[in-house]
C-alpha cells in the first residue's frame, strides 16, 4: 500500500486508521518471524497513535503523513525506545531523545510502529551482521536483502509498513532497495538533519526513505528535509517541491551515461535491461550524454579509508562506562590478577634478556580500566565492526595518516570534481545500483573485499555528497529484482525523483 | 640552595595555559553552565556522549578567542578547522576531544611582561579552542573513581607560549599578564584556584650559551600562580642536580605536590600517545570574514597598558599608583566609579589605595568580593569632603561598613560621629582647654607653635571626636595669636 493509497482510504472514510494499523500488525505477526525485519514493535503505541491521528483526520487538522505507518532503522533515535544499532554493545539501551527526523515525522502524524533490523552500526551490505540475526529477502528468503538498511528494505518489500527510514553511508539505502525491488532515496549530504542518527561515518551518513514508489519517497523527504540548528552540517537552503516534481515529471532531461559504471563485473542482464530503459527514455525525449568520471575506480578504496577512519572515532564512545554493554568487572579483575601472578612467576624464573622482556611486559600490563574497555568492546562489537575500527585506527595512526587518510581526502576531492564537471553538462547520471541481484545468505561472509565491491556504484555519491535514488528496473531471469540508480548534483533531489518517476512510467 | 654549578645553567620554559571561557552555554552544546551545580546535573545527551548527538559550535567562543588573539597581537586565521583528538578516558564521554590541530585560529602573537629589573616579550605560538573534559574524582570513594561531567564540553582556549621564558619569576609575570588580559577582555574570570585558568609548564635546562634545548619535562597540577613559580623552581634545580650528578633528564609528565612542595613522576611506565587527530566531520570550518574581524576590533575594550597611561594623564596620578589601580580590571573599574561619583580623582585614589587595598590584602580577596560597593564608599568619602565627618570618623565608619550594609551617613549618625562645625558649641570647649593648660599656652605664645596639635587633640577628645578639627584650629589660633 502506497502513501497516497493509504491516505485516500482513511481520508475518504473508507477505513479507520486503526484498521490500517491492524492490517500491518497482522502482516508483521504473520511474516516477520521469517523475514526478521522488525527487531522491536510497539503495537500498543501505534494503535493509540492511530486514535489520536484519526481524531485529527476527522477534525481536518491532520498532518502530511497521516495514514502512513513506518518502521525506523534501529540507529535513528526514538525517545524511550530501544536504539541498539543491532549491536550487543548497545544491549538494553533506550534513547532519551527523538532524532530530528523522528520529531518531524511525528509532527506530520506518521505512526511509528517499530524498529527495523540492520547491519551492526550500518556496516555491511547484506544485513547478516546483526545481533538479531540476518534479514531475509522477501522476494526469495534464501537471499540476502542487501544492507545495511536490509530491514528497512525488506519491511517495505513485504508490505509490513507503508515506508521506512534507512541510512546511507556508502549505498546502504539504495543497494537493499535494489535487491528488494523497491525505491530508496539517498538525499544530499546536509539536506536531512543527522541529529539523532547514530554516527557511522559522519561526513557520509544520510537519512533517507525506502518506499513502494518514487512519490512516497518524495512525500517523506518533504517532511524530513530542512535545516536543523542541532546539526551544523545541515544546510540552510530551502527545500524544493519534491512531490510536485514527481507528479509533473519533465521528459526532456539530459542523462549522463558514464562509461566507468557499465564495465567489468556488471551482470549482463542488468546491463542490457538498463540500456533498454535508457533507449525508451531517449525515445520519450531524454538526451543521453556519454560522460566520464575518471576517478570512479578509486571510489571503494577511498570510501573504506575515510569511512572507517571516522567510524573508529565515532565508535569510541561505546566503552561500557556510561551505558550499553559492560564486561563483568569481577571476572575481569580476577583474570587480571591471575595474569599478573603468572607473569610474576615467569619473571622470577627467567634470566638475562628474557627476564628483562618479561619485566617490561609486566610493567605494561593493562590497568583494570584499560582491561574493562577492551573486554567490553571485544564482547560488544561484532566481527565486521571490529574489522572497520581496526582499519580506521590504522589509517589515522602516526606514520600512516598521510599515506592513507590524507591521500584519500585528496582523492575524495577529485571525485567531487568529476561530478561537478559532469553536472555542468547533464541533469542526472545513470548507473546500475549494484552489479548483481541479491545473492545467497552466507555466500560472501568470508570475503570482505567481495562484500565491499557491492558498493562500487553507490559509494561515489556519498564521497561527493550528492543525492541518488534507486528505482526498480526489472526482474532478472533468476527471479530477483534489481534497480537503476540516478544521481544528481547536491540539492537537486527533484531531478533524481523526476528521473525515477520516468522509469516508473515506462511500465 | 643556589650554587656555582646552578649558575652554569639556564632554564627554558614554555607554558600552556587553559582558560575556561565565560560563555553562557557549553562549547558545543546548547546547555547553560552553572558552576557549583551538583555533579552530573549540568548535562545533556551530548555531554554524556549519547549515540546520535552532534556538537554545535558556540558563536561566542569564536569571538572570545579572536578577542584574545587581537589583544596579544596574533594573526587570525581566515579559515581554521576543528580536529578530533582521540583517546579513552572515563571523563571523556565521546572518546575524543574536539580541539584544533594544525590550523589554530590565532597564531604568532606576543605578550609583554614587566619584572622589577627588566621588561621582556614572550612569544605566543598559538591560541586555539577546544572543549573541556569532565572531572575524575579519585579521592572521595575508596574503591572507585567518580566522574562528574558537568564540565564536559565547557569551552576552553589554550594559549601556548614560545619557549621564551627563562625563570620562575618570568613564568609568574607571564601568567599574571594572561590573567590580566582575559579579565580585561571579560572572556574568563582568571581564577586559577577554581580552575578557570590552568597551566602546564614545559621545563628543561641547558648550559648557558648552548643553543640546543635539553630534555624537557611537563609539569602539571599547579593550582595557583605561586605554585607554578614554585614547581618550576623546584624542577629547574632537580634537573640541574640530576645532570651535575651524572644523570639524565627523562622526558615525562610530573605532578606538583603542594603538600610536599616537590614534583614527582606521574607514571612509571612510558606511555606514547597517538591521538590520531583528524578533521572533525561534524563541524564546518570557522570562516573569519573582514567584517567580523573589524567588528571584534571595535568591541575590544581598553586594555591595562592603555588604561594605565590614561590614569596618569587624566587623573594626574603617579605611575606607581596607576599600575596598582589598573592591575586588575575590576579594581580599575571600581576606582573609576568612585572617581566619577566624587568628581575628585585624588580623594578616590587616596581611599582606594589605602583603606580598600588594605582590606583586600588582609582578607586576600578580590575587589569583586569586597563588601563596600563603589557607591557606598563614595558616600563615605563625600561625608568627609563635605566636612561632615573627620578622618578618624571616616576610619571608624569604614570599618563598620565592612560588616554591615547601611549607608555611611546612617552609620555616622548611629555612631554619633557627625562633625560639629558650630562655633557656639566649640567655643566653650576651646576656652576651657586654654584655661586648663596655662603652661602650654605660655609656651605656645613663646613661639612653640607645634603645640597647636596638642590643643586640637584636647578639643577632639573633649568633643568625643565630633569637632571639626579645622574649625577648632581656627578658634585656637584666633584666641591665642591675638
Amino acid at each position: 500500500m502506497t502513501i497516497s493509497e493509504a491516505r485516500e482510504k482513511v481520508f475518504s472514510g473508507e477505513v479507520k486508521l486503526r484498521q490500517i494499523v491492524e492490517q500491518y500488525i497482522n502482516k508483521i505477526e504473520s511474516d516477520n518471524e521469517e523475514i526478521n525485519a522488525f527487531v522491536y514493535t510497539d503495537f500498543e503505541g501505534a494503535l493509540a497513535q492511530a486514535e489520536e491521528v484519526q481524531n485529527r483526520i476527522d477534525e481536518g487538522s491532520a498532518g502530511k503523513l497521516a495514514g502512513v505507518v513506518m518502521g525506523i532503522k534501529d540507529l535513528i533515535c526514538e525517545r524511550n525506545k530501544p536504539t541498539t544499532c543491532a549491536s550487543e554493545i548497545l544491549e538494553g539501551f533506550e534513547s532519551v531523545y527523538d532524532a530530528t527526523v523522528i520529531k518531524r515525522l511525528k509532527a506530520e502524524d506518521a505512526i511509528l510502529i517499530g524498529r527495523v533490523n540492520m547491519d551492526e552500526f550500518a556496516m555491511g551490505s547484506t544485513n547478516e551482521y546483526s545481533k538479531y540475526g540476518a534479514v531475509k529477502n522477501p522476494n526469495n528468503t534464501e537471499m540476502v536483502p542487501g544492507g545495511s538498511s536490509g530491514g528497512s528494505a525488506a519491511t517495505v518489500a513485504a508490505d509490513m509498513a507503508t515506508a521506512t527510514l534507512g541510512s546511507d553511508t556508502g549505498g546502504s539505502i539504495r543497494q537493499p532497495a535494489s535487491y528488494c525491488g523497491i525505491v530508496g532515496l539517498k538525499p544530499t549530504y546536509g539536506r536531512v538533519s543527522r541529529y539523532g542518527l547514530v554516527a557511522f561515518a559522519s561526513s557520509f551518513d544520510c537519512i533517507g526513505p525506502l518506499s513502494h514508489n518514487v512519490e512516497d519517497a518524495a512525500r517523506i523527504l518533504d517532511v524530513i528535509a530542512g535545516f536543523d540548528e542541532r546539526d551544523n552540517t545541515s544546510s540552510h537552503r530551502e527545500k524544493s517541491d519534491y512531490v510536485h516534481a514527481v507528479q509533473n515529471p519533465q521528459k526532456n532531461i539530459k542523462i549522463g551515461v558514464p562509461e566507468e559504471f557499465f564495465g567489468e563485473g556488471l551482470d549482463d542482464e542488468i546491463k542490457k535491461s538498463i540500456e533498454d530503459i535508457l533507449s525508451k527514455l531517449e525515445a520519450g525525449g531524454a538526451e543521453l550524454v556519454p560522460i566520464h568520471l575518471p576517478h570512479t575506480k578509486y571510489g571503494i578504496a577511498t570510501y573504506y579509508i575515510l569511512a572507517t577512519a571516522e567510524a573508529s572515532s565515532n565508535l569510541a564512545r561505546y566503552d561500557g562506562i556510561r551505558y550499553g554493554h559492560r564486561a563483568n568487572k569481577d571476572e575481569m579483575v580476577d583474570e587480571l590478577k591471575l595474569e599478573e601472578q603468572a607473569l610474576t612467576e615467569k619473571v622470577a624464573a627467567a634470566v638475562g634478556e628474557e627476564k628483562i622482556a618479561l619485566q617490561k611486559e609486566l610493567a605494561m600490563m593493562d590497568s583494570p580500566l584499560a582491561r574493562l574497555y577492551k573486554k567490553s568492546r571485544t564482547e560488544g562489537f561484532g566481527s565486521e565492526v571490529k574489522r572497520r575500527i581496526m582499519l580506521g585506527t590504522y589509517v589515522l595512526s602516526a606514520g600512516y595518516y598521510d599515506a592513507y587518510y590524507g591521500k584519500a581526502q585528496k582523492v575524495r576531492r577529485l571525485i567531487q570534481n568529476d561530478y561537478k564537471e559532469a553536472f555542468e553538462k547533464v541533469d542526472v547520471i545513470v548507473s546500475p545500483t549494484a552489479p548483481t541481484t541479491a545473492f545467497k545468505l552466507g555466500e560472501k561472509l568470508d570475503d570482505p573485499v567481495q562484500m565491499y565491491l557491492n558498493d562500487i556504484f553507490t559509494t561515489t555519491a556519498n564521497l561527493a555528497g550528492i543525492c541518488g535514488i534507486s528505482v526498480p528496473a526489472g526482474t532478472h531471469s533468476n527471479g530477483l529484482p534489481f534497480g537503476i540508480q540516478f544521481m544528481a548534483d547536491a540539492f537537486e533531489e527533484t531531478k533524481v525523483l523526476n528521473a525515477g518517476r520516468l522509469v516508473e512510467l515506462l511500465k | 640552595m643556589r650554587t656555582i654549578a646552578h649558575e652554569k645553567y639556564e632554564a627554558v620554559i614554555g607554558l600552556e595555559v587553559h582558560a575556561q571561557l565565560l560563555t553562557k552555554s557549553k562549547a558545543f552544546a546548547p546547555v547553560t553552565i552553572e558552576y557549583g551545580g551538583a555533579p552530573n546535573t549540568q548535562v545533556t545527551p551530548l555531554c554524556l556522549g549519547h549515540p546520535g548527538t552532534l556538537p554545535v559550535i558556540n558563536e561566542n567562543l569564536v569571538r572570545y578567542i579572536i578577542k584574545m588573539g587581537l589583544a596579544t597581537g596574533c594573526s587570525v586565521a581566515r579559515k581554521s578547522i576543528f580536529a578530533r583528538k582521540n583517546y579513552f578516558y572515563p571523563d571523556l564521554p565521546k572518546g575524543y576531544q574536539i580541539s584544533q590541530y594544525d590550523t589554530p585560529i590565532c597564531y604568532d602573537g606576543a605578550i609583554n611582561i614587566e619584572l622589577e629589573e627588566y621588561d621582556k616579550t614572550i612569544g605566543l605560538t598559538r591560541i586555539h579552542m577546544e572543549e573541556d573534559a569532565g572531572k575524575s574524582i579519585h579521592d572521595q570513594d575508596p574503591y572507585n573513581t567518580l566522574v562528574d561531567l558537568n564540565r564536559a564540553g565547557t569551552p576552553l582556549i589554550e594559549i601556548v607560549s614560545e619557549p621564551d621564558i627563562r625563570t620562575p619569576q618570568e613564568a609568574y609575570a607571564y601568567l599574571s599578564k594572561i590573567k590580566q588580559i582575559v579579565q580585561y577582555l571579560e572572556i574568563c574570570d582568571g581564577n586559577m584556584e577554581e580552575g578557570s585558568l590552568r597551566c602546564d609548564a614545559n621545563v628543561s635546562v641547558r648550559p648557558r650559551g648552548r643553543e640546543k634545548f635539553g630534555t624537557r619535562t611537563e609539569l602539571k597540577n599547579m593550582n595557583s600562580f605561586r605554585n607554578v613559580e614554585r614547581a618550576i623552581h623546584y624542577e629547574i634545580y632537580r634537573q640541574i642536580d640530576l645532570i651535575e650528578d651524572g644523570g639524565e633528564v627523562v622526558q615525562q609528565t610530573r605532578l606538583w605536590d603542594t603538600s610536599k612542595m616537590e614534583t614527582r613522576s606521574m607514571r612509571s611506565k612510558e606511555e606514547a600517545h597517538d591521538y590520531r587527530y583528524f578533521p572533525e566531520p561534524d563541524l564546518p570550518p570557522i570562516i573569519v570574514t573582514d567584517e567580523m574581524l573589524e567588528e571584534i576590533k571595535e568591541e575590544l575594550p581598553e586594555l591595562a597598558d592603555v588604561r594605565q597611561k590614561r590614569f596618569v594623564e587624566e587623573y594626574e596620578m603617579s605611575e606607581v599608583d596607576a599600575v596598582t589601580l589598573t592591575d586588575s580590571k575590576y579594581l580599575a573599574d571600581y576606582y573609576e566609579e568612585v572617581t566619577e561619583y566624587l568628581g575628585n580623582p585624588k580623594a578616590a585614589s587616596n581611599i582606594v589605595l589605602s583603606e580598600v587595598l588594605r582590606v583586600l590584602n588582609e582578607q586576600s580577596i578580590d575587589i569583586r568580593e569586597f563588601t563596600i560597593g563603589a557607591d557606598r564608599l563614595s558616600e563615605l568619602v563625600k561625608l568627609k569632603e563635605d566636612d561632615k565627618i573627620n578622618s578618624s570618623a571616616l576610619q571608624k565608619i569604614f570599618n563598620k561598613m565592612l560588616d554591615g550594609d547601611k549607608s555611611a551617613e546612617e552609620y555616622a549618625k548611629e555612631m554619633n560621629l557627625i562633625q560639629v562645625s558650630d562655633s557656639g558649641f566649640l567655643e566653650p570647649i576651646v576656652d576651657e582647654i586654654i584655661s586648663n593648660n596655662p603652661d602650654e599656652v605660655q609656651r605656645y605664645k613663646d613661639g612653640k607653635k607645634q603645640l597647636i596639635g596638642f590643643f586640637i587633640g584636647q578639643a577632639m577628645k573633649a568633643s568625643k571626636g565630633k569637632a571639626n578639627p579645622k574649625l577648632v584650629k581656627d578658634l585656637i589660633t584666633e584666641k591665642l595669636d591675638n
